[in-house]
């Protein structure tokens, strides 16, 4: 590793596996279930969120000397909120399809666990880049979650990916839907994201079964 | 050489291995077993869990049978060549039907069952032997095979393998593929084609232009739930000449069953008697608000409202759930009085989604599946409250 030390090479490679931030600590749940019928959408929400933690972290390490510790959530909200602003005028202005589709949960980013967890428990104590890397790291471990779920959850639900269609055409039965194929409702309803997230956290925590706690 | 001493013999040779699991329970399914334990003292019972889940099924096959020839009557009624109800011709379409759909729900679960025993190590589990037989006596007889496949393996995996095999399941897994038949598959599940035989198919023909009649037979609930009268007498809705599901439209059959279940002290006649209970409560208030004029006629909720009260017992599949489903010793509430409060909720509850979801007019399946999750706290408050009781009695005699 020329770029990163071995230990900053960690930050960015732990929350992708043994310490994901979705399937290990179990945060940001709410968008994991809301947003992942499609793939593309979950695309655009891991790519917001890698936006608005990579800068948010770095901007609050940068202030950390500053920020007097008894009003400290507020500045951090702050922060998150003006980055969340951004991204979502971005949006409008760019993809205003995606961002009604999104729609309010752009905006609840701001609420997202992994962001206000990741400021108060790394950027307020270590360095700019050392903070950008973690939040790297944990917005990459919070996507790969959610294009996994998206994936599976477009494909079986509507039969398509990232709005083409893979599998034919359902209404004039093409492809798989000639032999009698059905798309499957229930994969485009937010419990079954739910049980995907649930069968991640099982395959994982059954090949590595130091993740499993009592 | 026997059946018996070849299968010991494979048990044997395969004991101690991986496969171990799959070769004893094919043994001692059918066989009681040579060897005798060795130290300590055992009381033997007769009814071990496969004689338990015998019975459940034997209560259920005389459902089957009348399924097998409903399916036919009503296939042949609503495509205008009747036939008797017991004649030959009814009870063919029946079988070829519905003996696919038993086949599947049995390899697939089974195979499932297998394949979990030998990667945990544990011997295989008798649980699914019942929840194989409900599953197709709750479906419509044209659901494609593959679907059932696809649901049996998602109710037995995610409604009980991850939480640990038979005994430790919240939901009745059995509900469970009943439900993700419906919420992923909804075409196949509800509307007015899916009941009798054939509907479906002719609609597409129709759809693609040949000359034929349409064919519907909409259940008494569908008809009911879009304001419309039914044509179906009592005694029709209680001997079950109705479209429906496979298994739960004869509520004589489902009574004798339930009878059997009760006398051989398998099902919980307390759960039993607290559903219809709670049902025709339900059912009463209803008419209540309908004679007290407080909803008018021209109210989607009318038709259902206005149903007379213990007709509800004989339509849908209440009947079937309350007797086969809610008894389900392992997800009911385990304490009596729990068990009162448990089937009382979900008579109350089936007959409350009844009336007011006309999308899907039969509440029975969520009722069961919402209050199973409800079961644990209900014993909690229970037990708690035992202690409660006899805390106080502590302290009278202490004070």
């Amino acid at each position: 590793m020329g770029l990163l030390s071995k230990k900053d090479a960690k930050l960015i490679t732990d929350p992708l596996a043994d310490n994901n931030p979705i399937t290990i600590q179990v945060l940001g749940i709410c968008s994991a279930l809301a947003i992942t019928a499609e793939l593309e959408a979950s695309i655009v929400m891991s790519v917001s969120v890698l936006f608005v933690l990579g800068v948010g972290n770095v901007v609050i390490s940068l202030m950390r000397n500053i920020i007097p510790s008894k009003i400290r959530i507020i500045v951090q909200l702050i922060v998150v909120a003006t980055l969340v602003i951004i991204v979502d005028l971005v949006l409008k202005a760019f993809a205003y399809e995606l961002s009604k589709t999104l729609s309010v949960f752009v905006g609840l980013i701001i609420t997202n666990c992994i962001i206000m967890g990741r400021f108060e428990a790394f950027a307020l104590g270590n360095s700019p880049w050392r903070s950008f890397l973690d939040g790297i790291g944990n917005a990459a471990g919070y996507g790969v979650i959610l294009i996994i779920v998206g994936f599976f959850r477009e494909l079986l639900g509507s039969g398509t990916l990232l709005g083409i269609p893979v599998l034919g055409d359902p209404i004039e039965k093409t492809g798989l839907y000639s032999i009698g194929y059905e798309n499957n409702g229930f994969m485009l309803l937010s419990p079954m994201a739910l049980i995907v997230v649930g069968i991640i956290i099982w395959v994982q925590r059954s090949r590595n079964k130091a993740l499993i706690e009592d | 050489m026997s059946l018996k001493s070849n299968l010991h013999n494979l048990k044997e040779k395969y004991k101690g291995t991986k496969m171990a699991p799959a070769f004893n329970a094919l043994h001692t399914f059918l066989y009681l077993p040579n060897e005798t334990t060795h130290n300590g003292t055992h009381i033997k019972v007769a009814d071990d869990l496969k004689r338990t889940m015998n019975t459940v099924i034997m209560a259920m096959v005389p459902c089957l049978i009348f399924g097998m020839f409903n399916a036919g009557y009503q296939h042949y009624a609503a495509f205008g060549t009747p036939v008797d109800f017991l004649s030959w011709d009814a009870f063919y379409i029946g079988l070829i039907k519905i003996l696919p759909l038993v086949v599947v729900s049995y390899g697939v679960g089974l195979a499932i069952e297998f394949l979990f025993a030998v990667i945990k190590g544990h011997e295989v589990e008798e649980g699914y032997l019942v929840t194989g037989m409900l599953v197709p006596l709750i479906v419509p007889v044209d659901t494609p095979l593959w679907m059932l496949a696809v649901a049996v393996a998602f109710g037995v995996v995610i409604g009980k393998e991850v939480f640990g095999g038979t005994g430790m399941n919240i939901l009745n897994p059995a509900l469970t593929i009943r439900a993700f038949l419906f919420f992923a598959y909804p075409t196949w599940m509800s509307g007015d084609k899916v009941w009798v035989h054939g509907a479906v198919e002719r609609s597409k023909e129709i759809a693609n232009g040949a000359n034929l009649d349409a064919i519907s037979g909409e259940t008494i609930l569908g008809s009911l739930a879009q304001g419309q009268e039914t044509s179906y007498s009592v005694a029709d809705m209680f001997f079950g000449f109705i479209p429906g599901s496979v298994g739960e439209t004869s509520t004589l059959l489902i009574l004798l069953g339930g009878l059997f279940l009760i006398f051989t002290k398998i099902g919980s006649w307390r759960i039993m008697v607290s559903s219809v209970v709670g049902a025709l409560v339900m059912g009463l208030i209803f008419n209540g608000v309908v004679s007290a004029g407080w909803i008018s006629e021209s109210s989607k909720f009318f038709g259902l409202m206005s149903t007379e009260f213990w007709h509800h017992l004989l339509i849908g599949g209440f009947a079937f759930g309350t007797v086969f489903m809610a008894t389900d010793p392992v997800t009911a509430s385990q304490t009596n009085k729990g068990k009162w409060i448990y089937g009382f909720l979900i008579g109350f509850i089936s007959i409350l989604i009844r009336v007011f979801n006309p999308a899907y007019p039969e509440g029975v399946m969520l009722a069961i599946l919402l209050m199973n999750v409800f079961a644990p706290t209900i014993d909690h408050y229970v037990v708690q409250g035992n202690v409660k009781q006899r805390m106080k009695r502590l302290k009278v005699k202490t004070a």
